[in-house]
């Protein structure tokens, strides 16, 4: 699993790269209350806002980690978003990019780096 | 860091693990690790309890005793005082020439004095602002004691446990009573729409207190965070952004606490600052109206968010001052002034939201019903 310093996770499933964001992150978001996901197939730049969130706190987003295009939401979060906070590392993952270069996954860090980032 | 002030419980706030945040110029907890949604939720189940000891506490004296502070705060302040009941508090706000809000606060009838309670980012200008326009009125400062709040359904019960006249009291009653605790000066009262006290106790009784209340399984610490949601869910405006020098009361949908002896015809009619445009949009009603909102989604619509009467086209009518999620309606709510044609319930607009107008309807305040024990 690589981590971007954006707190997103990202993980490798065939030739997809799943991405969520972290334990850390959805702790300092607070209790999630809105999330809008981006529409399936369209085509993403490295940097562009793909997901909004809403906590009760502020309003934030998910930058796509890589270019690419998104192939898949996870459509439940629409309607529970507290799942961000329930399992942001597993069962609410945000969405599913087929990746234009797996290359632009070794830019990211690994789990230690993540953790030493985060202090 | 160094320049914020602490309250007398900051210690015991990092001890429960609280978040602290600056907030009007002191180190403030926004949220337990509980979170705002389960200390939002807590609060309107059991009992949840704040601490707002930076707000300002100020007591006013003059040789008339209340009846003569009373007179003299009339001139600042377009509120019946000098027909308030002894023991008693109300609501009010002290007014500009201009018809704005200079600060809202709660002012008590005790006895030989009046009590106030005034927000935290404004109590030095209050105090300035009493002492420049209050000649004979000693104008009183309490810097010794820290002001917790105790709400929630079963607020009653707890705190009788502790102060057992406590019970007694209606909404708005104040009363001060011996305690194990030293003297406290406690109003039935609050700002989260339900029932509860608010509780001024010397700095040094304020950890003991606060334990002591917190040792019962029903009451849980709560940060500006939830007070915030259970103050907006409850319609209840918050200074520096629902109101401020820029609104009247009129506008700001206040208009129930300027009573009719302070209205044109009245007995003590005008005679506080702004009484030309204020009296006059009580007669003939405000070009915009503060009123409550319900965006159709679930994307929140925050401050400062722009509204326009249609979906497409056209300039924005008015914005959103406060707005955000409620925990308990388990929905967006807002609050935001519009002009008074699209004020009424029912009404449809459109919020701008990241470049989208998303729809939302004008709807009554409160969104949660209030808990009061009249």
């Amino acid at each position: 699993m690589k981590f971007t310093e954006e707190h997103e996770w990202l993980r490798v499933e065939g030739d997809l790269v799943i991405v969520g964001i972290t334990e850390h992150a959805s702790e300092q978001l607070g209790d999630v209350v809105f999330v809008e996901l981006p529409a399936i197939g369209r085509a993403v730049t490295k940097d562009d806002e793909v997901v909004v969130i809403e906590s009760v706190k502020a309003a934030s987003d998910i930058l796509a980690p890589l270019d690419g295009e998104i192939v898949e939401v996870n459509e439940v979060l629409a309607d529970e978003p507290g799942k961000v906070n329930e399992d942001p590392m597993g069962d609410a993952w945000f969405f599913k990019i087929k990746p234009a270069d797996m290359a632009q996954l070794d830019d990211y860090m690994d789990e230690a780096a993540y953790q030493k980032y985060i202090g | 860091m160094s320049d914020l002030r602490v309250t007398p419980l900051n210690a015991l706030h990092r001890e429960l693990g609280a978040k602290m945040v600056p907030f009007a110029g002191y180190d403030m907890p926004v949220q337990y690790p509980a979170g705002v949604m389960k200390e939002h939720l807590h609060c309107r189940a059991r009992a949840g309890l704040f601490d707002v000891s930076h707000m300002g506490q100020v007591i006013l004296r003059a040789p008339g005793g209340y009846p003569e502070v009373a007179r003299a705060m009339e001139a600042l302040v377009p509120v019946d005082l000098v027909g308030l009941g002894e023991m008693r508090q109300r609501y009010g706000f002290f007014t500009n020439a201009a018809g704005g809000i200079l600060d809202d606060l709660m002012l008590a009838n005790r006895g030989d004095h009046m009590f106030v309670v005034v927000n935290a980012a404004c109590k030095a200008e209050d105090g300035a602002h009493m002492r420049a326009a209050l000649p004979g009125v000693a104008v009183e400062e309490i810097t010794d004691r820290a002001l917790l709040a105790l709400q929630g359904p079963a607020a009653e019960a707890v705190l009788a446990a502790l102060v057992p006249g406590v019970a007694a009291m209606r909404f708005m009653d104040v009363g001060i009573f011996a305690s194990d605790f030293g003297e406290l000066w406690i109003s039935r009262s609050g700002y989260t729409g339900e029932d509860g006290y608010e509780i001024s106790v010397s700095e040094a009784q304020a950890e003991p207190l606060a334990r002591a209340l917190l040792s019962n399984e029903a009451v849980q610490p709560i940060g500006l965070g939830a007070r915030d949601s259970l103050r907006l869910e409850a319609g209840l405006c918050l200074y520096g952004h629902d109101i401020d020098t820029a609104t009247t009361p009129v506008e700001a949908s206040l208009s129930w606490a300027i009573q009719k002896v302070r209205r044109s015809g009245g007995d003590r009619a005008g005679g506080f600052p702004g009484a030309a445009r204020i009296l006059e949009e009580l007669r003939n009603g405000a070009a915009r109206l503060r009123v409550g909102l319900r965006p159709e989604g679930r994307a929140p619509m925050r401050d400062g968010t722009p509204l326009f009467a249609a979906e497409t086209g056209g300039a924005a009518v008015g914005h959103v001052t406060s707005g955000g999620f409620g925990p308990t309606i388990e929905a967006p709510m807002s609050m935001g002034y519009v002009p008074r044609d699209l004020a009424t319930t029912g009404t449809e607009l459109f919020g701008e939201v990241r470049g989208k107008r998303l729809p939302l309807r004008v709807v009554k305040l409160p969104f949660t019903p209030a808990n009061f024990k009249r």
